[in-house]
């Protein structure tokens, strides 16, 4: 089977620091492969190359078994890559129908914006996402942190990502929250989308990934599936930065 | 958010949640109705200080004309603004405009093209040839701050200086004109449409304002979104009516004094029959201005790009994170604004006639305060075109009252410097009070 993302030796330097060094990693569809590490260690930094944020020095990207050009967000999206953001990419002032189809706006015959439909759309996916979700024309920055979240994760769902990246998308929920976050990757994975998963949560990463990749500074430590190894060796490999020695 | 509201309905009882109730249902803007509300006591205040002269059909014809090259400006700058950048260059950058313009009439077509003076096309070259000028030269700034990545602030502080000064370089220093008369048209009194066409234009508009409501809500009925009672839905209808006509009836009242007419019928040849009289009615200036707030506002809310400037003024990493070309944003942005200064230019240099040397001096200083006094917040993200008109509204009014009532020069502009701070105080407490932005 052809990996739906394959990253291939990508590197990438910020004024002397090498934030991704070689790194190669790849992902098929229905499948979440969790990216561990400690802060700096280029997680974000990967991803952020696979979601047009920023452009690798060198490496490749290849998509469905063929090589991809992602050099801006548009690009990405062209491919069905969405990303949620560890800040949660979202206009503060806008409601939330704004932010749903911010960048790719539903437009009337004459080209304005078809702010009725874009409302009606959103009504209509938060109700399948969030039930409570209840305040669709006041600024986001009314909402709370798990409903800003169900907005950014609405935009990824509502677009058909194939393939989803997902920036620490429980860091700032409540359990409840964290909850509806986590039955929705079960979800989205059963229906063939291939996603990453970052997180420092290394049990909950257990649980929904697959198989999980650990960064430390800017290298790729290893990759592994979950049932292959404990808790305890993926820790260590964060920590020590070395393979674990398998128990089995 | 909810806390307060709860609060006033429990303790303070029925009054007070009924006309809540009533703004609700009108949907109306709280902060517009606070700045409505401040332009009719400065208005009324005035009014009583000089003995009711300040709400004369005259006086109200002079603030309307006075107000016009102001407010169109403001209508950029809340754009500019709202995406966190600032423009200290807009009067200088109207001088540029406005000497490109004068030059254009009275020396560069004449003698290059060699179209004799008053020549038809004259003055519509001329506009076309200065909005090209503060478009090209607003991009240009809009590039050094978007691309160069220039701070706004610095860019447009230099310039404020460039610009002035190209324009004194361009004229040599010198008054241009008389300018064009044609031209001259957009200047304010000596361009009005006289009673009949002026109550067309307000009927039309009254009639294009009901049809945008209507349709509106018929747009939210189909989507079954809740609509307003339709009782609010009239009485609405029948507030911005009664504004638009009530304007027009105000500037209809205001006669051409018998001296100018019988000027205007001596130079056609003929003489004034006996009891004839005419009123000014709505300037094509304030027309414009219309023309521009209408459209300005169509780009704010109904377009992409107006979309994206507020979503760049939000959060521009959200906006540059879905796809949105920020920096080319910035140009346009910057180029909008530069048209509109080369428009307010033409309504500047048509109302004194001619091109003079100091034209638009410190006018960044009275649009950037009409646009934070219409609620435009610096912070980005936050601002309207009508709040904006209504600011430099505000400020005019301010400022032609106190001429009236015989406030020294300096004392103005210590109470217009003071409003403005004021207005940005108020503001804040009102924003933290509702959680608005």
């Amino acid at each position: 089977m052809t990996p739906l993302v394959d990253i291939r030796n990508i590197s990438i330097a910020f004024g002397g620091v090498q934030a991704v060094d070689n790194v190669s990693i790849n992902l098929y569809p229905g499948e979440v492969v969790g990216l561990l590490g400690h802060n700096g260690a280029g997680k974000s930094t990967l991803i952020k190359i696979l979601s047009g944020a920023y452009k690798a020095d060198s490496g490749e990207i290849w998509i469905d078994g063929k090589r991809a050009t992602i050099n801006s967000p548009r690009d990405a999206r062209a491919h069905n890559i969405e990303t949620i953001h560890q800040t949660l990419a979202l206009a503060d002032n806008l409601p939330a129908p704004a932010n749903l189809f911010l960048g790719r706006e539903l437009r009337t015959l004459f080209g304005f914006l078809d702010d009725s439909r874009m409302e009606a759309e959103t009504t209509k996916i938060m109700a399948r996402l969030n039930p409570n979700f209840k305040k669709i024309a006041e600024p986001v920055s009314a909402l709370s942190g798990g409903q800003r979240q169900s907005v950014a994760i609405a935009r990824a769902v509502y677009f058909n990502a194939r393939i989803l990246i997902m920036d620490e998308p429980t860091a700032a929920l409540g359990v409840h929250e964290t909850k509806m976050v986590a039955d929705l990757i079960m979800e989205l994975k059963a229906q063939g989308l291939g996603i990453f998963l970052i997180s420092h949560d290394t049990r909950e990463m257990m649980e929904l990934c697959d198989r999980v990749s650990v960064m430390k500074n800017g290298q790729l430590i290893g990759t592994e599936r979950v049932e292959d190894v404990t808790e305890d060796d993926i820790l260590s490999m964060i920590i020590m930065g070395k393979k674990a020695d398998k128990a089995a | 958010m909810s806390t307060p509201d709860t609060a006033n309905s429990t303790t303070s009882g029925g009054q007070k949640a009924n006309k809540k109730r009533l703004i609700d249902a009108l949907e109306l803007d709280t902060r517009l109705l606070g700045m409505i509300g401040a332009f009719i006591v400065v208005a009324l205040v005035f009014n009583v200080l000089t003995d009711g002269r300040f709400l004369t059909p005259r006086n109200i014809f002079n603030l309307t004309i006075q107000t016009v090259s102001v407010a169109i400006m403001a209508t950029g700058m809340v754009f500019v603004i709202v995406t966190r950048h600032i423009d200290l260059s807009v009067g200088a950058l109207l001088a540029t405009c406005s000497a490109v313009m004068a030059m254009m009439q009275t020396a560069w077509l004449p003698q290059y093209l060699g179209l004799p003076l008053g020549h038809p096309l004259i003055p519509w070259l001329a506009i076309a040839a200065g909005i090209v000028t503060g478009a090209v030269i607003g991009a240009f700034q809009g590039w050094l701050t978007g691309y160069l990545l220039i701070p706004a602030f610095i860019v447009t502080l230099g310039g404020l200086l460039v610009w002035r000064n190209a324009a004194w370089y361009l004229t040599t220093g010198q008054t241009i004109g008389p300018l064009d008369p044609t031209f001259q048209m957009f200047g304010g009194i000596n361009g009005t449409m006289g009673e009949f066409w002026s109550w067309v234009v307000g009927i039309l508009a009254t009639l294009a304002a009901l049809a945008a409501l209507w349709s509106k809500r018929r747009d939210k009925l189909r989507h079954d979104f809740p609509v307003k009672p339709l009782w609010a839905e009239l009485a609405l209808g029948a507030i911005i009516a009664g504004a638009i006509l009530g304007l027009i009836a105000v500037l209809n009242s205001y006669q051409v004094p018998a001296a100018r007419l019988q000027r205007d019928f001596a130079a056609r040849g003929e003489t004034l029959p006996e009891g004839f009289t005419a009123a000014y009615g709505l300037p094509f200036s304030v027309l414009l201005l219309i023309v521009v707030a209408v459209v300005m506002t169509v780009i704010a809310r109904r377009t992409a790009l107006g979309r994206y400037i507020f979503a760049t003024g939000g959060n521009p990493q959200a906006a540059e994170l879905s796809g949105i070309n920020t920096r080319l944003l910035t140009v346009k942005v910057f180029a909008i604004m530069g048209a509109l200064c080369a428009i307010s230019a033409v309504v500047a240099s048509a109302r004194l006639t001619n091109h003079s040397n100091d034209i638009g001096t410190l006018d960044e200083l009275r649009v950037i305060a009409a646009a934070v006094i219409g609620g435009t917040a610096l912070a980005g993200g936050i601002g309207t075109i009508y709040g904006a008109i209504l600011g430099a509204l505000i400020m005019q009014s301010l400022q032609s009252g106190m001429a009236m009532v015989g406030v020294d020069a300096p004392l103005q502009n210590i109470v217009v410097g003071s409003v403005l701070v004021l207005a940005v105080l108020i503001d804040i407490i009102y924003r933290r009070r509702t959680g608005k932005g």
